[in-house]
Formats: structure tokens, C-alpha cells, sequence
């Protein structure tokens, strides 16, 4: 019989000093292959007020869509010794958060469906008794239309899964999560 | 490719409600809507198994980060990480933060009228080893006043964060002490409906890993998701 096990707990609100490491926010060198991308984004309340103290971790695959894992054992798309997909970011006063990243290549979903590119997203809080997880999709990617994790949310909330293009100096993205009530985002139970 | 071996779920019971109004921070934090439930592809079995950084052997002794020692009880706190199976999770980070011995965070946030200690910052790092085991030397941390409630106190804890094999497995939880009475009060701690499940967030006291002349020793060992059907030994 398989063990029980631990519970979550809050991550509390004085997390900071133990896991927000300057530069875990960028993923990328100068010897990163792929498209550079900026991802910015704010973590709202249920009373639409910012959440100071979130901490975002997300994890993706490179550029070519093979994860930096054991797992993937996908010999066929490149590893790449200058990206290993995993970033952490505290939210600031204000409730934003930033990474400065690749966009992942398309990666295999369950039978023959393929995934379109996306980069997993785990949210922690004072007030998240257990993190939430939820995806971030790109804006203007053809694969998204047939991707089977968008199919299984109602189509009126999909758009909170899209990242939505941003006209900044370089290629960006906007993201808001939003925990509650209006324009709440998707949380996927994993 | 063949699809990923789908991770064991969680009993509702043996974790918390993301709506616990007794924790009155989840109430304009938690999700209305229903959670989508996801299969178990590619992007979910794999995580963060390289890039942590280095891990340093003195980043798992809480009391030698200063220039003198930390005021409070000195304790070893050591444990395994393993997945529901029963198998050692070898080579994962396991991050800790905590209050000092008089309760208090030396985040700027905490304004809990106790000292700070110049020798004590209450964070620590370690990587397991090949049997799944990490080990930190630290103090107790004392209980400490939050603003849930009117007279509200935490029990004493030091919160816990792994990664494991994959990203589905990722936890932050907080370790207890055995036997704090301000058990029954904390809604936190009372999250997680299930009695069983809740003792197993609390350490127990070992007498054979207490360091003789030294330290009171702790065992606490993790238990994170594992895969439904064991992986066949290549």
C-alpha cells in the first residue's frame, strides 16, 4: 500500500530571505538557443487588490520542446547545456513578477496529441493553504487551436491562459493571475 | 513516445482546502472556480532536477552563517525524502526558512516586538544524498503572534520546500515539534482534516540522532507523490 503523504502548507508571508534568490528570474545566457522572450505580469486578490507577497515558479521546456529532465528521453530534440527551464520570482509591492526566458518548442501530450508550447506555472502565497498550477500559452500560436489542455477548459475561459503580446523594447508577454472572482484564471488540479 | 506513468492524486483529507475562512488569508485568495483536472503528460512528470545551483555544505548549518553562534536551543533536524512508494528521492534540493529563537523573522515585514539575532538569518539549503536523506543544524524557533485572529499564535515550525523527481511532486509544507500545545488553536496546522495526516508534518524526537554535550536531534521524513506503477529497474 502506497504511504500517505505530507501536507501542503502555506508558504507564509516571510518566505523571501529563504527562497527568493536574486537572478532565478532569468533563465537564459548568452549562450541560450531560441527566441528570448520577457514575461511580466501581476498577481491580483478576489477584491482585485495585488498580492505583495506570491511567489511564482515556473518550468518549461527549451526552445527545440525537450525538457531538461530524465524523463525526456527524447534523443531526437536537442538538450540545450544553456537552458534548464526552471525560474523562481517573488512578486514585488505592487504584485508583479517578471522572467526573462525562451519560447518552448511544442512538446508531446498523451497518445499522439501534440501540445502547443507552454510554460507550467505553480503559485505560492500567504492565503494558498497549497500552490496552485497553471499554464501559460503564447498569443498568435497556430498550435494552440488544437491543444488538448485548452480543450478540456470551458472556451470562455481560455483567455486566461494566454499570454497576451506586449510591444516592449524586446519580444514580451503579459500574464496576470488572477486568484478570485473576475477574469479568475484556470487552475488545473494535477 | 509511450505516456508518462501518471502520478498517485492526493487524498482530499491528507491536504488543506484552498477556501478555510478559519485562515482568514484564504478568503479573497482562494480559486471560485473548479480546478480542471489534468492528465499526467510530459510537461507534468518532468521538473527541476538540475540548476539549483551550488549547494554548499555550510548551507545546511544555520548556526556557523555569522560570525558568532545563534542564541537558542541547537537541535539537528534530519529525515529522508521519499515518494509513496516507499523510495528514496535521491539528489533533491530541500530549502528551509524560520523564525529565531524568540519568534521572530528577520523579514522586514515582521514586526513582532522580539529581538532579531545579528547570528542568525534562518535559512538553510541542503541536497539529499544517495538515500533520499538531507540533515540541518539549526535553533528552535520560538511560536510568534500573527493577526488571524485576536491572541492568535503560531505553533513553532520551520517551513519546508522540496522539489523531488518531478514538478508535480513539488511541496512547501512546515514542520512541527511534537507535543506543542498551541496545536488545537492554529488553523493552519488544523488545514488538513485528516488527524492522521496532520501528525505527519510534526518531527519526532530521536534519541539517537541527538549529538551527545550538543543537540537535541529531530527526525522528519517527507513523503511526496510517486508514480502509480513502479518504473521497471533498467
Amino acid at each position: 500500500m502506497a504511504l500517505g503523504h505530507t501536507p501542503s502548507q502555506t508558504v507564509g508571508p516571510f518566505f523571501a530571505f529563504g527562497l527568493n534568490h536574486e537572478g532565478h528570474q532569468v533563465l537564459v545566457t548568452d549562450a541560450t538557443q531560441g527566441e528570448r522572450i520577457r514575461i511580466d505580469g501581476r498577481v491580483i486578490d478576489g477584491a482585485g487588490v495585488a498580492v505583495p507577497d506570491a511567489m511564482i515558479e515556473i518550468w518549461q521546456a527549451n526552445a527545440a520542446g525537450r525538457y531538461d529532465h530524465p524523463d525526456d528521453a527524447r534523443s531526437e530534440k536537442p538538450l540545450d547545456p544553456a537552458f534548464h527551464g526552471f525560474g523562481r520570482c517573488g512578486t514585488d509591492k505592487d504584485g508583479r513578477f517578471h522572467f526573462l526566458t525562451v519560447k518552448p518548442g511544442a512538446v508531446p501530450g498523451i497518445g499522439n496529441a501534440l501540445q502547443a508550447p507552454h510554460i507550467n506555472i505553480a503559485v505560492f502565497a500567504r492565503g494558498l493553504l497549497k500552490h496552485l498550477w497553471t499554464r501559460l500559452y503564447f498569443e498568435g500560436e497556430p498550435l494552440n487551436a488544437d491543444d488538448p489542455v485548452l480543450a478540456l477548459v470551458d472556451p470562455k475561459r481560455r483567455k486566461t491562459l494566454v499570454a497576451k503580446r506586449s510591444n516592449g523594447k524586446e519580444p514580451g508577454y503579459a500574464f496576470d493571475l488572477v486568484l478570485q472572482g473576475k477574469g479568475e484564471t484556470v487552475f488545473f488540479d494535477i | 513516445m509511450a505516456d508518462p506513468v501518471p502520478y498517485r492524486r492526493d487524498q482530499a483529507s491528507e491536504q488543506p482546502p484552498y477556501d478555510y475562512p478559519a485562515y482568514e488569508s484564504t478568503i479573497k485568495r482562494h480559486p471560485d472556480q473548479r480546478l480542471v483536472i489534468l492528465p499526467h503528460t510530459l510537461s507534468e512528470v518532468t521538473g527541476p532536477v538540475y540548476g539549483h545551483g551550488k549547494v554548499l555544505p555550510e548551507d545546511a548549518d544555520l548556526t556557523r552563517q555569522h560570525k558568532g553562534e545563534p542564541l537558542g536551543e541547537r537541535i539537528v533536524v534530519t529525515g529522508r525524502v521519499l515518494d509513496d512508494n516507499g523510495r528514496p528521492i535521491p539528489h533533491t534540493l530541500v530549502e528551509i526558512w524560520q523564525a529565531n529563537s524568540a519568534g521572530r523573522y528577520i523579514h522586514a515585514r515582521d514586526q513582532h516586538p522580539a529581538p532579531l539575532d545579528a547570528n542568525f538569518a534562518g535559512a538553510g539549503r541542503a541536497v539529499t544524498d544517495a538515500d533520499g536523506r538531507y540533515r540541518f543544524v539549526t535553533i528552535k524557533p520560538g511560536a510568534y503572534p500573527w493577526l488571524n485572529r485576536p491572541n492568535a499564535w503560531r505553533p513553532a515550525h520551520i517551513h519546508f520546500s522540496v522539489f523531488g523527481a518531478s514538478f508535480i511532486t513539488r511541496l512547501v509544507t512546515q514542520m512541527y515539534f511534537p507535543g506543542d500545545p498551541l496545536f488545537p488553536f492554529d488553523p493552519i496546522y488544523n488545514s488538513i482534516s485528516e488527524p492522521k495526516a496532520r501528525e505527519r508534518m510534526i518531527a519526532h524526537f530521536d534519541l539517537d540522532t541527538t549529538v551527545p554535550e550538543w543537540a537535541l536531534g529531530f527526525q522528519y521524513d517527507i513523503v511526496l507523490r510517486g508514480p502509480e506503477a513502479t518504473p521497471m529497474e533498467h
